[in-house]
């Protein structure tokens, strides 16, 4: 099947982006292909531009808050006044702002501004980036490895956490991928490994006695297991996954009543790791101490049943929910060739036909569609207001996926009825205020190209007002889709 | 008629007309012929993440359960903090106060020992299999729920809406459900919809939605002005976060829980939606968090805010009903269990059987549903887990079955695949 150049151009910029900008089809015509493969670079994805707090001060500070908060409390149950807050309280390096004294407006401030300052930064520059297929690659990783603000201490990192652990490596190797994600504190303290203790290490019975802790969590080993590596058919058992369990004990995450460096940050506990060697998947893994479970998530990465995990996951993502079987068997194939380099998997994504057939078959997310829309425009939201309502409304509040298997991929899920009514309210809303500058019909050609059906361009056509012409664009199917 | 003449309602109700929401229309059509079954409800509540059965009803009279439970347990009838007594094993976390109060009325009870087919402890498989009533992972694309509706055929047609921004899968499949959440109206006059609606005449994803979507939305503007829904506001969160988090507007949200008062106000919604004449008779709802493997705590704690919310959700939905309630089963459930002894971190792993609560006006009295394995050491699945005795799909099947009339055969063919021997549970309704 030979799709036409003017109809790849629009693909390009469509299924592998986030949507065209106003001379970004033409940008691509000549060499649609080249277009996508010219954006794989070495060092990774781009960061936002702005400058964040680091992960490991936020967490650090929000400890430092819990704490405070946690104390404060018995010292009013005891004496019934309130604790006087803690002083010498730091605020973040870059914050222009004189430093608060009190814990509970830091973490406040933490998860009110810093949150909607990281998501804004990054919906931004996917809104502006003339690289969107390595922002979709980034962010399909970054869902892959998802770290959701369900709880208060990921709330305030999500952000930080795509920055650091994900976006320098999505065009790596898996393995170095994967062990950057997963040791990761926003990681550690998402799927409860931080607190993970050996039942027989030598600082078990302290951990019971004055944490009320002292066991095994094995939510971290299982979802390793089932989400990020070989999938839930990868032939795993219980066992595998709390001997897994057991090799990553002593991974956690250093407390603010430690030493400087290790505040915030990924920490080794050799007090708290379980005694012995572990087999997982019928292999042995001697007690390295932290290199145990190190050396249990390189030979994961190695996997033939991780290979075709990640290859059918990818071209799910990127092409059709039932993916060309021809697809993802070259994914898989090109994995185990090179030993899991995901710009090698980007460029065997990019040059498979299977992925360009012009039948558009996945239905954007609320995500991906917000930012197409604005790409429409050439312009970028300055405001954080009226974005996480609407994507919140539409089923995906911002850093917040509902589980560690990350936003879903069905189209079913993301157009329930519903969902269609709060597009079009949000499209009429959008095309009110953007309609003002633009040319319907120009704006329909310049962003769906070849992929616009001449039954959408009547109907733009026919629009009575160019915001009604602009909504009926942002509503087309061929819009919706990708 | 000159799109332009149409004024909104009329545009909606026009176009809800033309699509395959007529789900909501033909509620009506067939009312008057199918008399009593035309007014029974079912309501399915998914609490995803796999909700502590032990802990939603605590067997405090089994002498292994203090002992497995430890600081996460609960205390016992008459202590404070202590569960609420349901007979002489078993009792209601004291969250579940609402619950508690139908189940001395007959009106609630519990199925202690309940699962899926699925042993995987995965909570994406669990649930897939959970929702699409298959005996395997991934068998069926389609939802038991609406495929119940399906084996009803053309003659009764009865409609169905989820609640949440969402299509869950347990109602996706032929028969075209409705979805609402709160915050979707359109209020402006607009010919956009009419535009839309034949711009989507072929589309088989978007027409039947967007054609569902308007007619919901026209409904949900009656049900929301539902005369026992309490005004919104107020919340569990400790105030000064909360404030804090409010000020900072909604991408904030997703730290905090919802109120109760939010979650009364859903349920008192929903009943709004299912007392309209021509309304869902049939209706999915999801509550997650919870996935409780830290500090989940006891009688107060991660796991009771919970639990608070979903009580207040089912009091609003069973005070919504009002005289609707007695033609109503709601059925609460959950994909997996958790372990029966309390993790090294203050919570629990992923683990096989839990409780199911069946509630609903429509319910006979009775004791617990299924039997009750104990908590003996040998007693448990695999070493760890309450051991299920019972097949959810039973308890699905006897009650579509005796209280909505769907016949046994389609039950084990149709709606759930390959189950001919699972047996409905009796004397339910």
């Amino acid at each position: 099947m030979a799709t036409s150049r003017e109809l790849k151009a629009a693909i390009a910029t469509n299924r592998f982006g986030l949507g065209a900008r106003p001379g970004e089809i033409d940008a691509a015509r000549s060499d649609p292909e080249g277009y996508l493969l010219a954006q794989i670079q070495a060092g990774g994805a781009d960061q936002p531009q702005y400058n964040p707090m680091p992960s490991w001060d936020r967490i650090n500070q929000f400890r430092i808050f819990q704490q405070d908060r946690r104390q404060g409390r018995r010292q009013q149950a005891a004496t019934g006044a309130p604790a006087a807050p803690r002083p010498g309280r730091r605020a973040g390096p870059n914050d222009p702002t004189p430093p608060e004294r009190d814990p509970v407006q830091i973490a406040g401030r933490m998860i009110r501004e810093g949150t909607a300052v990281d998501f804004l930064a990054r919906f931004r520059m996917g809104a502006r980036t003339g690289a969107s297929f390595r922002e979709r690659w980034a962010l399909f990783w970054a869902n892959h490895f998802t770290v959701s603000g369900v709880k208060l201490i990921t709330a305030v990192v999500v952000g930080p956490y795509e920055q650091e652990a994900i976006r320098p490596k999505v065009f790596d190797t898996f393995e170095n991928l994967l062990i950057s994600a997963i040791v990761h504190p926003a990681m550690l303290l998402y799927l409860d490994q931080a607190q993970s203790t050996g039942p027989n290490s030598p600082g078990a019975a302290y951990v019971r006695r004055e944490l009320r802790g002292g066991g095994l969590n094995e939510n971290l080993a299982r979802e390793i297991l089932e989400l990020h590596t070989v999938g839930i058919n990868g032939g795993y058992s219980q066992d595998d996954v709390t001997e897994f369990a057991r090799a990553l004990t002593g991974w956690s995450v250093g407390g603010p009543n430690e030493r400087t460096e290790r505040q915030g940050k990924f920490v080794y506990r050799g007090i708290i790791h379980e005694p012995g060697d572990r087999t997982v998947m019928g292999k042995s893994y001697r007690n390295t101490g932290g290199d145990q479970a190190l050396a249990v998530l390189r030979d994961l990465a190695a996997s033939p049943a991780t290979a075709r995990h990640l290859a059918t996951k990818i071209a799910r993502h990127f092409v059709s929910e039932d993916p060309p079987p021809g697809l993802v068997a070259k994914l898989e194939a090109t994995y185990l060739r090179t030993g899991g380099r995901l710009d090698e998997l980007a460029r065997a994504l990019i040059t498979s036909p299977e992925a360009w057939e012009p039948q558009a078959h996945k239905f954007k997310t609320p995500y991906d569609f917000l930012v197409s829309t604005w790409r429409t425009t050439g312009t970028e939201p300055n405001d954080i207001r009226n974005l996480a309502p609407t994507l919140t409304a539409m089923g995906q509040k911002p850093f917040s996926a509902p589980s560690p298997k990350g936003w879903p991929e069905e189209n079913a899920t993301w157009a329930a009825p519903d969902a269609i009514i709060k597009r079009l309210a949000y499209s009429e809303a959008f095309a009110a205020i953007a309609a003002n500058t633009m040319e319907p019909l120009a704006t329909a050609q310049a962003t769906l190209g070849a992929m616009l059906t001449e039954p959408t361009a009547t109907a733009i056509r026919r629009a009575e007002t160019r915001a009604e012409g602009l909504a009926i664009l942002l509503m087309s199917p061929e819009f919706q889709r990708r | 008629m000159n799109r332009s003449d149409f004024s909104r309602r009329h545009a909606l109700f026009a176009l809800a007309g033309l699509g395959v929401s007529i789900d909501f229309m033909s509620g009506r059509a067939y009312a008057a012929a199918d008399g009593a079954l035309a007014r029974k409800k079912v309501i399915v509540v998914i609490c995803r993440g796999g909700m502590d059965g032990l802990s939603v009803s605590p067997p405090v009279g089994d002498a292994d359960y203090q002992g497995l439970r430890r600081n996460i347990a609960l205390a016992g009838f008459g202590e404070a903090g202590g569960a609420l007594p349901l007979d002489a094993t078993f009792g209601l976390h004291p969250a579940l106060a609402s619950v508690h109060r139908l189940a001395r009325a007959g009106q609630a009870r519990i199925a202690p020992a309940i699962a899926t087919p699925d042993r995987a402890r995965s909570h994406f498989e669990a649930q897939d299999v959970l929702e699409s009533g298959g005996s395997v992972v991934y068998g069926t694309a389609s939802g038991w729920l609406n495929r119940a509706l399906e084996a009803l055929g053309p003659e009764r047609r009865v409609s169905a809406l989820s609640v949440g921004t969402t299509a869950p899968l347990i109602l996706r499949g032929k028969v075209q459900a409705a979805s609402w959440s709160p915050g979707g109206q359109q209020e402006k006059d607009t010919r956009l919809p009419g535009i839309l609606q034949d711009l989507y005449a072929n589309d088989a994803l978007l027409g039947p939605a967007l054609a569902s979507g308007l007619a919901t939305e026209a409904m949900a503007q009656s049900a929301m002005t539902a005369p026992s829904a309490p005004p919104q506001g107020g919340d569990m969160m400790d105030a000064q976060m909360d404030a804090q988090m409010n000020a900072g507007g909604e991408a904030l949200r997703p730290v905090l829980r919802q109120g109760l008062p939010q979650a009364r106000s859903l349920g008192t919604t929903l009943a709004g939606f299912m007392t309209q004449e021509s309304g869902p008779q049939v209706a999915a709802v999801s509550i997650d968090g919870f996935d409780t493997h830290a500090n989940q705590g006891a009688a107060q704690g991660q796991l009771a805010t919970r639990l608070a919310y979903l009580d207040a959700f089912l009091d609003g939905v069973a005070k919504g009903l009002g005289p609707g309630w007695n033609d109503t089963v709601l059925m609460v459930t959950t994909e997996f269990g958790r372990t029966a002894k309390a993790n090294g971190t203050g919570g629990t792993d992923h683990g096989t059987a839990s409780t199911a609560l069946v509630m609903g006006g429509a319910l006979k009295p009775g004791g617990i549903i299924g039997d009750w394995p104990g908590l003996a050491q040998t007693s448990l699945f695999e070493n760890r887990d309450t051991r299920p005795t019972l097949d959810m799909r039973g308890l699905f099947k006897g009650v579509l079955a005796a209280h909505m009339g769907v016949d046994r055969r389609a039950l084990d063919t149709l709606v759930f695949p390959d189950s001919a021997a699972i047996a409905p549970v009796q004397g339910l309704v």
